[in-house]
């Protein structure tokens, strides 16, 4: 962290009982506000990393290899120096980055290509005067590849498992007697849920634009945590982390798959370097697929004891999911699970099992997003079997405190998301009997599933400038992807400051400025944020001071402060200028309570009956996060979310050849994410929340709240509108077809 | 994509004498760039017909339409003439690719578009389409798209066309020029190929044979017309099964019945066994389920695409209900 | 080469390889418009050639130096923002906004579609339109959004197809078929 004369630092070992945000005047905070940067991203003025042209810039494009393991013999670059345009074939078999870097990390992430773990992995990259000169000749280079047999099979090696170290979460946790308890308990459930590979396809490929100045590297890039991957890079090259500086102004969607660095950012490095030209290296979508990180397959055993009453007296939730070798990142698929619901028994596993594929790791709400699938739809199974209602099973299931840590919950409001959910859905409406309700062709069908995220923050800080004439800027490496910080660091200055978005600037995604934890893990706003509070407190203070008054009793608003009844400029007040930083970092408070987020999904689908396809018709989510920053950026963020769920539920599934480890879909036409068309109008409903256990304003992250649960509210619909339960995700209609009545 | 050199053509016999050998001609250009740029297809040449006259839609006196082969997707979709006597075609075309691709590709271009099959558009894969005699990676690999009828041990694509479906249940004719300056009217039944052990070669067109113009008969007095087509997501997928029908009843009886199938083979697939078991009887469960016999008989999964196989007879059957207002 | 962009001309070298995407990204300074796939499967290159929506990384520039091309600067600035784009930031029609011009460009070439009559997948009687919300959502559906901001971008198609007070733009009177 900066050593600054004027910071204000908060480690959160404590609950803050009160918000400035709840005494400010200016009412901006909350408010549905258009985003800050919303008239440059309507009209092309935003620019993403790629667009950047730069004297003297030469054209970098990637080459993966066409072989799924091996040893690279040879790249024989003289096969294409001669093609017009071309300037030069570059690699560095040590440096280059083979698995992309992992959200957080500050070290370099597995480097050296030389040895082939996967088909696409990156093992050169081609420079040109021009994209066209230089992706021909990527196209045509001759790379020689000694093959070796590869673990391409995931059900040919899921015996072969391994206990990873812990990552999240612990790989193996248990309480009590699971086994025990299956035995005993008058009703068990144990199920299997499969889900496949995904990939995050954020709309901009990964992109880095590489240049050196005097032995400093600037990548112009597409990342989610400058600060971390600035390290990561740096330690990558071998250089000091301070002569790497990595500037993401905006990043066309990130979902994971830009948390940590990858095989492009060091290759244009490089080649920069090598050149003494700047480099731009954008990836070509398909070695997006190939080349950066998937979200892991996963099969996932629920087991359920209970009483003919519903309630569980043991859960248990085992996973096998997949990584490369040498690298301990596993799917948390157990993270709701932990402490959603009561159940005294319990058991928590995951298991790597080691596959020649690409690299696992983050994608949008790691666990949740594909952990609660099976939790929720395993419930429903459960609800089923006994009669008793989806909801009411989950009341029955509440937990007064954490069940595994026995600490209370910060907050929790999962049964009025449910009811709230509920009554707005027309759940009554629902006939338990699948089957019954038709539309034509069309079987209709109503389901639901409970969300939790888990909330937290990491160290964050962020400079807050107030000038003489009485502007504010942000300063902070922590991004905007998509999520709303640019508006939402603007709303929480503009409360404290007393200013609106028109007196405020905010300068985001350059790694020299004050570190941040960067955009992920839904931690953004709320660490972000409350360091923008922490400056703008500081700065309160001092305006405060020369008040000659306590903070308490001063009004900002509209750019006066007001004190025993005078009224001055602020600017006034500011003098040659106000600066200070906030800094934020987790503290005791993460383990006295158990902070989630929550929510609850409704959906109903058709199931065609002749041909199984499967339409989203109506779709309603409510959650609880605490504060909501702003309305309508944090509800855009829910329609996100559950777009991704509706995916995950549907379409969504890379495809690896067993033979191979060639990823067969690895484009936008056959990696199906969800249209315009495959999603209804979606309901999005927040529930009114305070959370003084989390941060200073009050809040929780929202985020990836909306995928925890939501594919598994369209399976449960599914269920109910066809009677068919599969457990193989996604839920294509050849899964369906078979179940269906002859037609 | 390798570089080529590039040529505006005046005039339909300016194009066709200067498509030599290794030359392409390109016209909206949706499918040919997007092989180009991942090197499936490696032309020397791009001769430009965009230009050319052969965008007309004109009413013939034997009531029948010729569509020219640069007349926009979209445009042909949304003319009056089509949507009252060919609505197949106008609903085919619209459950295609998107907007934006619809504006661009052109009738002729559409007919002639590649297959999907991920092994084709990948070069390091083996694709006897590609490289004849290298092996074809989708036997034994993930095939879910491709084909249940007419494959052989050499190539299992489909033709991802909708456009072309619609077409051969109206019995299309496509009228060419070739290299020497002769036109040509090719039946769409005898247009495209089998793969056999030939899959390289997807339709009978002579080296610089230029397709000028499509032929739709009148249309059928009094018919019904559907298109169904049943994809993985709501739009902007290609078929998984599709189904053209144009049906007349007479009388409670199937008077005519054409139909034409996608998504199942290496061409628009027609049989006439499957309109035989129709024509002449009253619609019911048993003349629709022969129907779907005789277009299955021969219906052969690779693994990962036999769902296909009854996702067509449903398809068809819940088709032909409707069609025959069943 | 020569071209006519936003009203403007431009003269450029671009490589016979060029898309007419790349000729605007690279050669022109005008990378308003996205390259998200380079293969016409995302929409993100969407533009109006000769006012028609067209992916512009599938069409080479050397084939539209006749054209009237239009991008998303064309479209209007952030001081002076076309009503599509203004009703995109009203109704939030985007989060991380890489789609955006393509969306927006698509929506306008759309709404001109509508108008000339043209039906569409979800149109149920081809020579009479109803404009509701499933004939947007499949007449956009050429245009990925990954944040998923299509229930907004719907709303923000809405609100400027009932202000045009076109006829041809206004919706359904009966709400519209379910699950189809």
């Amino acid at each position: 962290m900066f050593g600054m004369g004027n910071t204000n630092s908060l480690k959160m070992d404590e609950p803050q009982p009160t918000s400035l945000l709840d005494t400010g005047a200016q009412q901006v905070i909350g408010k549905p506000l258009d985003r800050y940067e919303g008239p440059k991203k309507v009209s092309g003025r935003a620019m993403y990393s790629a667009e950047y042209r730069l004297a003297n810039m030469a054209y970098g494009v990637l080459v993966g290899v066409g072989t799924g393991a091996g040893k690279v013999r040879h790249i024989d670059a003289d096969a294409v120096k001669s093609l017009p345009g071309v300037i030069d074939v570059v690699t560095d078999f040590k440096h280059f980055i083979r698995n992309s870097g992992q959200g957080g990390e500050t070290k370099a992430p597995t480097t050296g290509v030389e040895e082939v773990a996967y088909f696409g992995q990156v093992v050169a990259i081609v420079l040109g005067e021009s994209y066209e000169a230089a992706r021909d000749a990527a196209l045509q280079l001759p790379v020689d590849v000694e093959p070796a047999e590869g673990r391409w099979d995931f059900e040919k090696h899921k015996h072969e498992t391994e206990e990873p170290p812990a990552n999240n979460i612990p790989a193996h946790q248990s309480k009590g007697d699971l086994d025990g308890a299956m035995a005993e308990a008058p009703v068990t459930l144990d199920v299997t849920y499969t889900t496949p590979s995904q990939n995050s396809a954020a709309m901009e490929p990964h992109a880095s634009v590489a240049y050196w100045d005097e032995g400093k590297l600037t990548i112009l890039g597409s990342y989610q945590i400058p600060s971390k991957d600035a390290q990561q890079l740096a330690d990558a090259l071998g250089v000091r982390s301070s002569h790497v500086r990595i500037i993401s102004e905006y990043v066309g969607g990130g979902f994971g798959s830009k948390l940590g660095i990858s095989p492009e950012s060091a290759a244009a490095a490089i080649a920069s370097k090598q050149l003494g030209r700047p480099v731009k290296a954008v990836m070509l979508r398909q070695q997006v697929f190939d080349a950066t990180v998937r979200r892991s397959n996963t099969e996932q055993r629920i087991r359920f004891a209970a009483g003919s009453d519903g309630r569980l007296t043991g859960i248990g939730h085992e996973t096998l999911c997949a990584n490369l070798p040498n690298e301990d990142f596993f799917e948390p698929t157990g993270i709701g699970t932990q402490s959603l619901y009561a159940g005294e028994n319990r058991l928590i596993t995951h298991d790597l099992v080691r596959m020649n594929l690409t690299l696992c790791g983050s994608m949008r709400a790691p666990g949740e997003a594909v952990g609660m699938i099976a939790l929720e739809c395993a419930m429903d199974e459960l609800a089923e079997k006994l009669e008793i209602d989806p909801i009411e099973l989950r009341r029955r299931n509440e937990p007064e405190r954490d069940p595994m840590k026995d600490v209370p919950f910060s907050t929790r409001q999962l049964i009025g998301c449910m009811e709230e959910g509920a009554e707005r859905f027309g759940w009554n409406k629902r006939n338990p009997t699948p089957g019954q309700v038709r539309d034509g062709e069309w079987l209709i069908g109503m389901g639901m599933a409970a969300a939790t995220r888990s909330n937290l923050i990491q160290n964050d800080s962020a400079k807050v400038t107030l000038d003489a004439a009485g502007h504010a800027t942000i300063e902070t490496a922590m991004t905007d992807i998509g999520t709303g910080t640019y508006t939402v660091l603007a709303q929480v200055a503009g409360e404290l400051l007393g200013l609106n978005a028109d007196q405020i600037t905010v300068k985001l995604g350059n790694s020299d400025a004050p570190p941040s934890a960067g955009s992920g893990g839904s931690w953004g706003a709320c660490g972000s944020g409350s360091s923008v509070y922490l400056a703008c407190q500081r700065i309160r203070e001092e305006l405060a001071k020369k008040l000659g008054v306590d903070p308490d009793a001063m009004t900002l608003k509209d750019g006066q402060a007001i004190a025993e009844n005078r009224t001055t400029r602020i600017a006034e007040l500011a003098g040659e200028g106000i600066e200070a930083m906030g800094e934020i970092s987790p503290g005791k408070q993460k383990d006295a309570v158990t902070q989630c987020s929550y929510g609850a999904h409704f959906c109903e689908v058709g199931v065609n009956r002749v041909t199984g396809e499967v339409r989203v018709r109506r779709y309603l989510g409510v959650f609880s996060a605490g504060r909501i920053l702003n309305l309508k950026t944090a509800r855009s963020q829910c329609l996100g979310a559950i777009t991704f769920g509706i995916g995950s539920a549907l379409t969504e599934e890379l495809v690896h050849d067993t033979r191979n480890g060639k990823a067969v879909n690895h484009d936008l036409a056959e990696y199906h994410v969800p249209v315009n068309a495959d999603v209804p109008q979606i309901e999005v409903h927040f529930l009114e929340e305070r959370d003084i256990h989390t941060n200073p304003l009050h809040a929780k992250g929202i985020g990836e709240l909306g995928i925890s649960g939501a594919p598994a509210a369209v399976a449960n619909a599914i269920h109910n509108a066809c009677g068919v339960r599969i457990r193989d995700f996604p839920l294509t209609l050849d899964k369906i077809l078979g179940a269906l009545p002859a037609v | 994509m390798k570089t080529f050199t590039y040529e505006r053509a005046g005039s339909v016999d300016e194009a066709v004498r200067d498509s030599s050998a290794g030359g392409r001609y390109i016209a909206g250009g949706t499918n040919l760039l997007d092989l180009m740029k991942l090197q499936v297809e490696t032309p020397d040449k791009l001769v430009d017909i965009s230009r050319l006259p052969l965008d007309r839609i004109e009413e013939r006196e034997d009531g029948g339409l010729t569509i020219g082969a640069l007349v926009p997707n979209s445009d042909l979709a949304a003319d009056p003439r089509v949507i009252a006597g060919y609505e197949v075609l106008s609903r085919a075309l619209l459950a295609g690719a998107s907007g934006q691709l619809r504006n661009k590709a052109s009738t002729g271009g559409n007919l002639l578009q590649r297959t999907r099959c991920y092994y084709f558009y990948d070069t390091a894969m083996a694709c006897n389409k590609r490289e004849p005699g290298s092996g074809c990676s989708a036997i034994g690999g993930f095939n879910r798209i491709h084909a249940i009828l007419g494959a052989s041990e050499h190539c299992i694509a489909t033709h991802p066309s909708d456009m072309a479906v619609a077409m051969r249940a109206l019995d299309a004719v496509i009228i060419t020029q070739k290299a020497d300056g002769d036109k040509r009217r090719i039946s769409i039944h005898d247009f495209y190929r089998l793969p056999g052990d030939t899959p390289q070669i997807e339709n009978v067109l002579e080296p610089g044979e230029l397709i000028t113009h499509v032929e739709l008969p009148a249309p059928v007095e009094g018919a019904r017309h559907l298109y169904r087509k049943v994809r993985d997501r709501a739009s902007y997928a290609f078929a998984l099964v599709s189904v053209a029908g144009v049906v007349r009843m007479d009388g409670g009886m199937i008077a005519s019945a054409a139909l034409a199938f996608g998504g199942v083979a290496h061409m628009p697939w027609r049989n006439p066994a499957v309109e035989a078991a129709l024509v002449g009887k009253a619609p019911s469960a048993q003349a629709f389920e022969a129907a779907a016999d005789a277009l299955l008989a021969d219906a052969k999964g690779y693994g990962s695409n036999d769902f296909k196989i009854p996702l067509a007879r449903r398809t068809l059957i819940a088709s032909l209900r409707e069609l025959t207002g069943e | 080469m020569h071209f006519t962009i936003n009203g403007q001309s431009y003269e450029a070298e671009p490589d016979i390889r060029t898309s007419v995407l790349d000729l605007c990204r690279e050669h022109l300074g005008l990378t308003g418009s996205k390259k998200g796939c380079d293969h016409g499967q995302c929409g993100a290159c969407t533009v109006l050639i000769n006012g028609r929506r067209v992916n512009s990384c599938l069409t080479l520039a050397v084939m539209h130096q006749d054209d009237e091309i239009v991008t998303i600067e064309g479209l209007g600035s952030p001081e002076d923002l076309h009503p599509m784009q203004a009703a995109f930031v009203a109704h939030d029609g985007y989060q991380c906004g890489y789609c955006t011009p393509g969306q927006i460009c698509s929506a306008v070439g759309m709404l001109d579609e509508v108008k000339k009559g043209w039906p569409s997948h979800a149109s149920a009687d081809l020579t009479d339109v109803s404009f509701d919300n499933s004939e947007i959502s499949e007449r956009m559906s050429g245009n990925l959004c990954r944040c998923s901001a299509y229930p907004n971008i719907v709303d923000a198609i809405r609100e400027v197809a009932d202000q045009s007070g076109d006829e041809a733009l206004k919706p359904a009177r009966q709400p519209a078929e379910a699950g189809a």
